[in-house]
């Protein structure tokens, strides 16, 4: 017999879950029925056709987009149970989530955290409706794996700071709307002379260069900041937190690359199923390369493994009711072996899978090929693997520092 | 760690202390030293058995606690992180045989016995040095088996066998037309080669065709549990060596080049954890349970290979005495990791049941 208490959340999720459904019934229309979210995605601008515009105004207008989030600032007000409920209901029929980018998965959790009233109140209703997109200035020229080397400075200016220097590898700055920075205000003090700051890219003296990487893409820019004034109200904290709400962002960060379910994504169709196509096989359906077959299996063992981990540090993180200590392999083991499939991906394909471009090669094909050298940057975005493995030997392992 | 029920708590935490106290590895130096061909502590076996261990997943009706593979996993972890020696994973393989295939008659006969640890038994498959369960030869006319079989796992303590015969799996009892040859191998534990000619055998009828398959199976998710808790143990003591040990004015663990190959062992032991738990979790819910025991037997043998090495070498040159007990880890690791599949079996295998 379940307890009066279990009774009663019991029959507000079923009320719950039957407003979800009203909702989608009336709002969600069947043409965008499994197409993806464009503002969560880096690599393009927004083209909002109105029909999509018209499903992120109804879900951002909920505050559905971002459940959990308080109410007061624009989110759902929801429980943690209420926000799966809409996960599984959209998922049933096909449904995106409309809202999303770098201001759901870093910034806004980070602003809820270390900003004060009236930045709340500005920035966070926007992204709860989609209608900002926001970009990472955190690394520089010589500030990448050691972040805190940054030199972009910020001057008092009384009212304003005025902010000179480059950052780089800012994704999507080309289509961002503001950046989160971090940015020196103190040279005496490597760590604290560090601070966060909302920068309006539209400010003059901001300039974005888009960089064309080995895939061919321009997912990332440099930006330039020349005397860019930058109001006061617009420094999150106090000066010298910056580091400390910097550091808060990126854990962030790193359990949205590492989040299982979209490494799962990469790999869509069996190695040995593509291979099949592209390589000799026997009367028994295996494939005669027996070397090749061995190391497709190796890497699928593996990689079944990995979303065995995926899944147990869910688990475990629920019934911890906090970070599992696992979480802190997943990148480092998930990105190398997103790695390691692309390669083994070409010698399956051979000269046909190392296409760059013509109608000869199949739409899968050059996918694949932009992919296997977009994907070199998943082991040094993000803390690369050699910072991971510091991080794995510092505080999980109690290994002692080397400096 | 797989998230557990509070039952599963104690039975570890129980399962951690006994080993710990009651049979750290000086025990197992103990016994080595007796030289029996048995190669256990039958006192040990029996307080084992005393505590329910044998009969974790044997049925409340036959003298067990029917908790399943993932609980009888949580136990043999524990023991083989202290390597202990005993045929508590044999036959607890060879009672899931007769779970499978046995009649009532044969359940109600041997699985209180086994459950009790009055009766020692254990699987006699292979008949050469590798796993083949397509390669047997040992056949069975008028209830009699005649046949050979080769490293046979606690065979010296089993007084039953479960035989695997062209036609299906035997229940052979040790005694007429049953000889032993003892074969020692390098982790010098029981293991023998056996005669079967024209010994008493009964057939286990049920469990259908793929009966020997399902056994094997169960076979590796039970091995890769003992070769978890043995990797977790070396890889505890060379963390814990590298604390120590000073060079250079600096304690080990400083050292960066060592951080990172711990960083990847520590990636690498957790990779076997899930990939072992979710074996142990396949065979209780019976999906899936051949490629998930793959897996699982795959995982623990590509990981424990490499840190059984790395704890030698990160040891340096004491890890190469007989005094210091990761070289044990080793020498049991390659044993460990030779039955039920080879890492080369077992892609193969991963392979054939992925359609490639």
């Amino acid at each position: 017999m379940p307890t009066q208490v279990e009774s009663d959340v019991q029959t507000s999720e079923d009320a719950f879950r039957t407003e979800v459904r009203q909702f989608l019934a009336t709002n969600f229309p069947d043409e965008l029925k499994g197409t993806g979210n464009m503002m969560a995605g880096l690599d393009g601008p927004t083209d909002e056709n109105p029909v999509q515009k018209k499903w992120r105004e109804a879900v951002g207008g909920r505050g559905w987009g971002t459940p959990t989030w308080p109410k007061e600032y624009g989110g759902g007000g929801l429980t943690k149970g209420q926000a799966r409920i809409i996960e599984h209901e959209f998922a049933k029929v096909g449904a995106y989530n409309p809202i999303g980018g770098m201001g759901v998965m870093m910034f806004g959790p980070t602003l809820l955290e270390y900003g004060d009233e009236r930045q709340k109140l500005e920035h966070i209703p926007p992204i709860c409706r989609g209608e900002i997109r926001w970009c990472q200035g955190y690394s520089e020229p010589n500030a990448g794996s050691d972040l805190a080397n940054l030199q972009t400075f910020a001057v008092d200016k009384g009212d304003h700071y005025l902010i000179n220097g480059q950052k780089t590898w800012t994704s999507g700055g080309q289509w961002a709307d503001k950046c989160f920075a971090i940015v020196r205000t103190d040279r005496s003090d490597k760590h604290k002379g560090i601070s966060f700051m909302l920068i309006d890219m539209d400010a003059p003296g901001v300039e974005v260069r888009p960089i064309t990487m080995i895939s061919g893409t321009s997912p990332f820019c440099e930006t330039f900041f020349t005397d860019v004034k930058v109001p006061k109200e617009n420094l999150v904290g106090k000066e010298g937190q910056g580091w400390t709400i910097g550091k808060r962002l990126l854990q962030h960060e790193r359990t949205n690359i590492s989040g299982g379910g979209r490494l799962a994504g990469m790999m869509g169709q069996s190695l040995g199923d593509i291979a099949k196509k592209y390589c000799e096989t026997g009367g028994d359906g295996a494939l005669v390369n027996k070397v090749l077959r061995d190391k497709i299996a190796d890497l699928e063992i593996r990689w079944n493994s990995f979303l065995l981990t995926a899944r147990r540090a869910v688990e475990e993180s629920k019934a911890q009711g906090g970070v599992s200590e696992i979480s802190s392999v997943l990148k480092k083991v998930g990105t190398k072996l997103a790695q390691d499939r692309s390669e083994l991906l070409i010698e399956i394909r051979g000269f046909q899978g190392l296409g760059w471009e013509g109608d000869e090669f199949g739409d899968d094909e050059l996918e694949d090929v932009r992919g296997w050298l977009f994907g070199k940057a998943a082991t040094i975005y993000g803390g690369s693997t050699e910072v991971q493995n510091n991080i794995i030997a510092k505080r999980v392992l109690g290994m002692l520092d080397h400096q | 760690m797989a998230v557990l029920s509070e039952e599963q708590e104690m039975l570890r935490n129980m399962a951690r202390d006994w080993a710990t106290k009651e049979s750290p590895v000086s025990e197992f130096r103990k016994v080595r030293a007796a030289g029996q061909p048995q190669a256990y502590n039958a006192d040990a076996y029996a307080a084992m058995a005393e505590m329910g261990w044998v009969g974790i997943i044997i049925p409340e009706a036959h003298g067990g606690s029917d908790f399943g593979f993932s609980s009888a996993g949580l136990v043999v972890e524990e023991l083989g992180k202290t390597l202990t020696a005993s045929p508590l994973v044999a036959t607890t393989i060879a009672a899931s045989a007769i779970l499978l295939g046995g009649s009532d008659a044969q359940k109600a006969k041997w699985l209180p016995r086994l459950a009790s640890g009055e009766t020692v038994a254990t699987l006699a498959i292979d008949e050469g040095a590798h796993c083949d369960p397509s390669a047997i030869e040992t056949s069975v006319s008028g209830g009699k088996l005649t046949g050979k079989k080769a490293f046979v796992h606690e065979a010296h303590g089993a007084s039953l066998f479960v035989v695997a015969a062209k036609d299906g799996l035997y229940l052979v009892e040790k005694g007429d037309g049953v000889s032993l040859t003892t074969r020692k191998l390098t982790d010098q534990r029981s293991h023998a080669d056996i005669q079967f000619a024209g010994a008493a055998a009964e057939k286990l009828e049920g469990g259908g065709d793929s009966l020997l398959g399902d056994v094997l199976d169960r076979a590796r998710v039970l091995s890769a549990a003992e070769m978890l808790g043995m990797a977790q143990a070396v890889f505890d003591t060379t963390l814990d060596y590298l604390k120590q040990r000073v060079q250079f004015n600096q304690v080990l663990a400083t050292f960066q080049a060592l951080q990172h190959r711990m960083a990847d062992l520590f990636a690498d032991l957790t990779q076997m954890r899930s990939a072992v738990e979710a074996g142990l979790q396949a065979v209780d819910s019976g999906f899936g349970v051949a490629r998930a025991a793959t897996i699982a037997k795959a995982e623990a043998n590509r990981v424990l290979h490499a840190i059984s090495n790395q704890g030698i070498q990160l040891h340096g040159g004491i890890g190469m005495t007989d005094e210091f007990n990761v070289g044990f880890y080793l020498k049991r690791a390659r044993v460990l990791e030779a039955s039920w599949g080879s890492s080369s079996y077992l892609r193969d295998r991963f392979a054939r049941l992925s359609g490639y």
